[in-house]
């Protein structure tokens, strides 16, 4: 996952550690299994697989959007966008033949959607991560990641507050692409961003590398298998949003009358642990997966940088507003823009388009915050 | 200062999370957990998504 502070890779653990912390990760899978049940097992894993091909190959949707905005490169989106593709191409049939049972990442369009989804996009910029990163970055030790996070699931609540006015601005009804003709439109609108990316890309810069091949081919089954096992496609935003709320209904706070919170299966999720919560658990996956990464590789030992204190200031502001505007963007990159599209959500398409609009704002603005050295 | 206590003291904040969560959340039951695969189980998806607006 693209970050900050990278640094030099360094000798990694023992063996006899990597391996403790591989079993410790495979216990905790098995434990979550054994007390809450099989599917909670085996989404924990999946996370896990999540984290781990993110981080172990560095698979990332904000750097790739900039490595495209500053420099050209178009390697790392057009691997989104063929992992996208491939989820598609199973995804679609099985929405198709089995309604009932599975659904897809559909939402609709709205002037507070296209808005969060621009600003969002923005502020994915300002801390180089998106919704998966972000877990990612924190899990491998990112200071910047650690400290975002916790901001994020507050402004993912804080939407929650305030949904209904926002939706209120004026929201489209849900539009889904469908079946074979869906699909064929899907898989053609891919590759038509995937040419103009490498079309507008720099000579020499538009071989995928094989890691990108192998994390987009993986990723696209891990999302697949999200799909077949809990019934709905990879998410991100909505754990973040539950673990916020849950600490504030820990708190005191009584929540019953929150239009969102209120509605029959976010009652229950808050009344339920989040270890039968399906986006929590990949999130705790994916936060485990990648510490594990870290500290397999070494990567635990690389120095923390120096930022000043606007920085810090900036990303905990960012956070807040990741968390917030996501949710009235329905999804981050993963619940909208990766999950949306790859199972049919006009949506998803909307977000893309003002996400990465939103980057090139948010590219702009990191020297005047002092999250990097100024051109 | 490296990444170290940063990672550890993230896994740290998510396991307090968790226990805290657990000790305040109905009890957990895997005898009344769902089937292990959604698909081909014949229920519905619950519906707990980024990506679920809020009913009408």
């Amino acid at each position: 996952m693209t970050d900050t502070t990278l640094s030099p890779p360094r000798a990694g653990a023992p063996i006899a550690g990597r391996l403790a912390l591989v079993a410790l990760a495979l216990a905790a899978a098995l434990a979550v299994a054994a007390l809450a049940g099989a599917r909670y097992g085996a989404l924990l894993l999946i996370g896990l697989g999540f984290g781990i091909t993110l981080e172990g190959l560095r698979f990332g949707f904000a750097g790739p959007w900039r490595a495209m905005i500053l420099r050209r490169e178009p390697a790392g989106l057009v691997a989104q966008l063929l992992a996208i593709a491939l989820v598609a191409a199973v995804a679609f049939p099985l929405l198709q033949s089995n309604a009932g049972e599975l659904m897809g990442a559909h939402a609709p369009v709205g002037v507070a959607m296209i808005g969060g989804a621009f600003v969002f996009g923005a502020a994915m910029q300002l801390v180089l991560g998106c919704g998966s990163g972000t877990l990612v970055n924190a899990g491998s030790g990112n200071p910047v990641g650690a400290l975002a996070l916790p901001f994020f699931a507050l402004g993912s609540f804080a939407a929650t507050l305030h949904l209904d006015w926002w939706l209120g601005l004026g929201t489209a009804p849900v539009v889904a692409l469908a079946g074979n003709s869906g699909l064929g439109l899907t898989l053609a609108a891919l590759a038509a961003v995937a040419v103009l990316a490498l079309a507008l890309g720099k000579p020499g810069s538009r071989k995928l590398p094989g890691r990108l091949w192998l994390a987009a081919v993986l990723l696209a089954g891990l999302a697949v298998l999200n799909l077949i096992v809990s019934g709905q496609p990879w998410g991100v935003v909505y754990g973040l949003g539950l673990w916020a709320a849950k600490g504030v209904q820990a708190l005191g706070a009584d929540l019953t009358g929150v239009a969102f919170w209120a509605a029959p299966g976010n009652a229950e999720r808050l009344a339920q642990s989040v270890l039968t919560d399906v986006t929590s658990l990949t999130n705790i996956g994916i936060l485990a997966g990648a510490a594990l990464v870290a500290a397999w590789r070494g990567g635990l030992t690389a120095r923390l940088p120096r930022l000043s204190a606007r920085a810090w200031v900036a990303v905990v502001l960012a956070g807040l507003v990741l968390g917030y505007s996501s949710r009235l963007a329905f999804g981050c990159n993963v619940g909208a823009f990766f999950s949306g599209i790859s199972t049919g959500s006009l949506h998803g398409w909307v977000w893309f388009v003002a996400a990465f609009a939103g980057s090139y704002v948010g590219i702009k603005a990191r020297p005047a915050l002092g999250l990097e050295a100024r051109p | 200062m490296t990444r170290r206590p940063v990672a550890l003291a993230v896994v740290a904040a998510l396991a307090a999370v968790i226990g805290l969560d657990l000790a305040a959340s109905a009890p957990l039951n895997p005898y009344k957990a769902p089937p292990f695969l959604a698909l081909g189980s014949g229920l519905a998806a619950s519906g707990a998504h980024c990506t679920a607006a809020p009913a009408k």
